[in-house]
């Protein structure tokens, strides 16, 4: 579909660019302010340079030691949970039902988890993984292994992100689940015709259909995994020591708890920094496949 | 539907190498889709049922010993929650921000997806992607900002802040959803409106919103469901009297230890608004994410 050139189509796009604008560079503005400065208290400020993003880069510093720490911990997180939920996520929605009641029932069951405040999640496996009260804790210590998340720093890793995968993987079922519902009978039909097997069939028909979806639930669950707070925070408070503390969870310790205002707005915009990065990317990739794909129709 | 494409890699093995068997080996009573999709359903709802099972039992019952059902089921938690204003008014609380948030977001995103579904224009681009960007900006990044921000403008702590707060991520995910939405509409249908006479948002409103209510609806599930579920803002923007439910849990804490009854309580309270809004919208969400767009 060609669209017209028409510049007066800023004015509808006004009252959202007001809003976001009012939300998104009003605050960040404040950021870029505090970065620069430091502050005896008493709200009175004074020029500060760089010396912030200096001490943030740089991993001999304290502040830059606890920032890449951070910063490490989190990606590898990311990591685990993409190569768990995202294999999942596509053997689910290929184990889905296609019609009858249960397809309802399973759609309403697996959406359950994505509907539950992020604090009531990390609560539910809180009263269900702790070794006295929760069946998780209680069944993994009657098996004879000792499970501790709150002493043992493995544990708590393998909680959060059993917990997580919990939490997470019916949106990469949901997504993969409607673009398997785009790909026509007639796929399938030629396929059998052919006699291709099970993995052929995934391979060359069901996997290309997916790619879109694919890529939106990989950018989606990175970005969403990088910035996780609620979650953890509730768990294990970060803790044991500073095991589960991710980016987020300490930003908020820095600027919330400690009221280390320019160290924390060093971060801040460090951090929004690769978001901003990693999104691009993924935007790039996504818009090419489209347009390579819009080729390929035409 | 095609058969051979629903079946597991043995069935279809089983199908291809011996057609004339008996039909109850080629195809088992039970296939390997049914196995992996009642684990998965059975791995969602066992910490959803632990929870239930700890709400309905008494204190003495949690600490005390470890069973699979109450023994003595009690509805005291609830009956605390729904008698105590200042329990059930964090209820209150979240569902008027999330309301706010979801008409807000839904009217701006609406007119600023058409001209994006629609037309060119001078950095339409960019401010795509901008818009998009900051759907994936952390809110802790905006934590510290946003508490000054309202402070500022003295809408701290009023259910306002917390609604405009969310705007942040759940414009640009409308107006994404929706911009798909549109751009599934032929544009023939608004060239035929304009002849026919109907002014811009006699049309919009008239003809254009009833061609895309599905999307409507999905968009506002997702809105619903983001701004319910976001918590980090929600509570560092109000103290008092427009406490969210999620940050009034944190009262379980006493002196006496942790009351999990009541906790696990408002904690099943928080999941029926969420079950209440799937039911609904069931038949359309497969479809939102069909465009691949959440």
């Amino acid at each position: 579909m060609t669209k017209t050139v028409n510049n007066r189509a800023w004015l509808l796009v006004l009252p959202v660019f007001a809003v976001v604008a009012f939300s998104a560079v009003l605050p960040l503005m404040t950021v870029v302010n505090y970065s620069v400065q430091d502050t005896f208290g008493n709200n009175q400020f004074f020029w500060n340079g760089v010396a912030w993003f200096q001490d943030l880069l740089d991993p001999s510093k304290e502040l830059g030691g606890r920032f890449f720490e951070a910063l490490w911990r989190n990606l590898l997180f990311s990591a685990i949970i993409l190569a768990i939920e995202i294999p999942l996520g596509i053997a689910v929605a290929l184990a889905m039902p296609r019609e009858g009641w249960t397809v309802a029932v399973s759609l309403v069951l697996m959406a359950l988890p994505l509907l539950i405040p992020w604090n009531v999640v990390g609560t539910i496996w809180q009263v269900f993984a702790r070794g006295d009260i929760g069946l998780l804790g209680w069944g993994i210590n009657r098996l004879g292994m000792d499970y501790n998340y709150t002493g043992d720093s493995f544990d708590a890793w393998a909680t959060i992100v059993v917990m997580d995968v919990w939490h997470w993987t019916s949106l990469v079922a949901l997504l993969c689940y409607a673009g398997l519902k785009s790909i026509p009978d007639a796929y399938y039909q030629a396929a059998r015709i052919d006699g291709a097997s099970r993995w052929a069939v995934f391979r060359t028909i069901q996997l290309p259909k997916m790619r879109r979806v694919l890529l939106i639930a990989v950018l989606l669950r990175f970005m969403d995994s990088f910035m996780i707070y609620t979650e953890p925070f509730v768990l294990t408070g970060g803790g044991p020591g500073n095991a589960t503390t991710f980016l987020s969870i300490d930003l908020v310790k820095l600027a919330l708890g400690q009221f280390d205002l320019g160290k924390a707005a060093a971060m801040s915009l460090v951090y929004n920094l690769i978001i901003l990065v990693v999104c691009w990317v993924f935007y790039t990739v996504m818009t090419h496949t489209d347009a390579s794909r819009e080729r390929v129709e035409a | 539907m095609s058969d051979t494409a629903l079946l597991g890699p043995q069935e279809a093995q089983a199908r291809t190498a011996s057609v004339t068997a008996n039909k109850a080996i080629a195809r088992p009573w039970v296939s390997g889709s049914t196995v992996v999709m009642v684990l998965y359903l059975l791995f969602l709802m066992l910490p959803i049922y632990w929870l239930i099972n700890m709400s309905l039992k008494t204190n003495l019952e949690i600490s005390s010993s470890l069973t699979l059902w109450p023994r003595q089921i009690t509805f005291e938690h609830y009956r605390k929650i729904f008698t105590d204003p200042s329990w059930y008014g964090g209820y209150i609380n979240s569902l008027t921000y999330v309301v706010i948030n979801t008409v807000l977001s839904i009217s701006l995103a609406l007119p600023a997806a058409y001209a994006f579904s629609r037309y060119r224009f001078l950095g339409d681009k960019h401010l795509f992607f901008w818009l998009l960007s900051n759907r994936m900006a952390p809110p802790a990044v905006f934590a510290l900002p946003f508490f000054n921000l309202y402070s500022a403008i003295g809408l701290f702590d009023t259910p306002w802040a917390v609604a405009l707060a969310h705007c942040l991520f759940n414009v640009p995910l409308a107006v994404w959803i929706l911009e798909g939405f549109m751009s599934g509409v032929p544009r023939e249908i608004d060239e035929t409106a304009a002849i026919d006479g109907y002014s811009f948002p006699r049309f919009f409103i008239k003809i254009f919103m009833p061609l895309i209510a599905s999307g409507i609806g999905v968009a506002a599930f997702f809105c619903f469901m983001f701004s319910w579920v976001e918590l980090l803002l929600a509570r560092t923007l109000t103290t008092v009297n427009a406490k969210p439910i999620a940050a009034t849990m944190t009262r379980t804490v006493s002196a006496s230890g942790m009351d999990w009854g009541l906790l696990a309580a408002a904690g099943v309270l928080t999941i029926l608004p969420g079950a209440l809004v799937i039911w609904f919208v069931r038949n359309y969400i497969a479809k939102g994410f069909a465009l691949g767009r959440v």
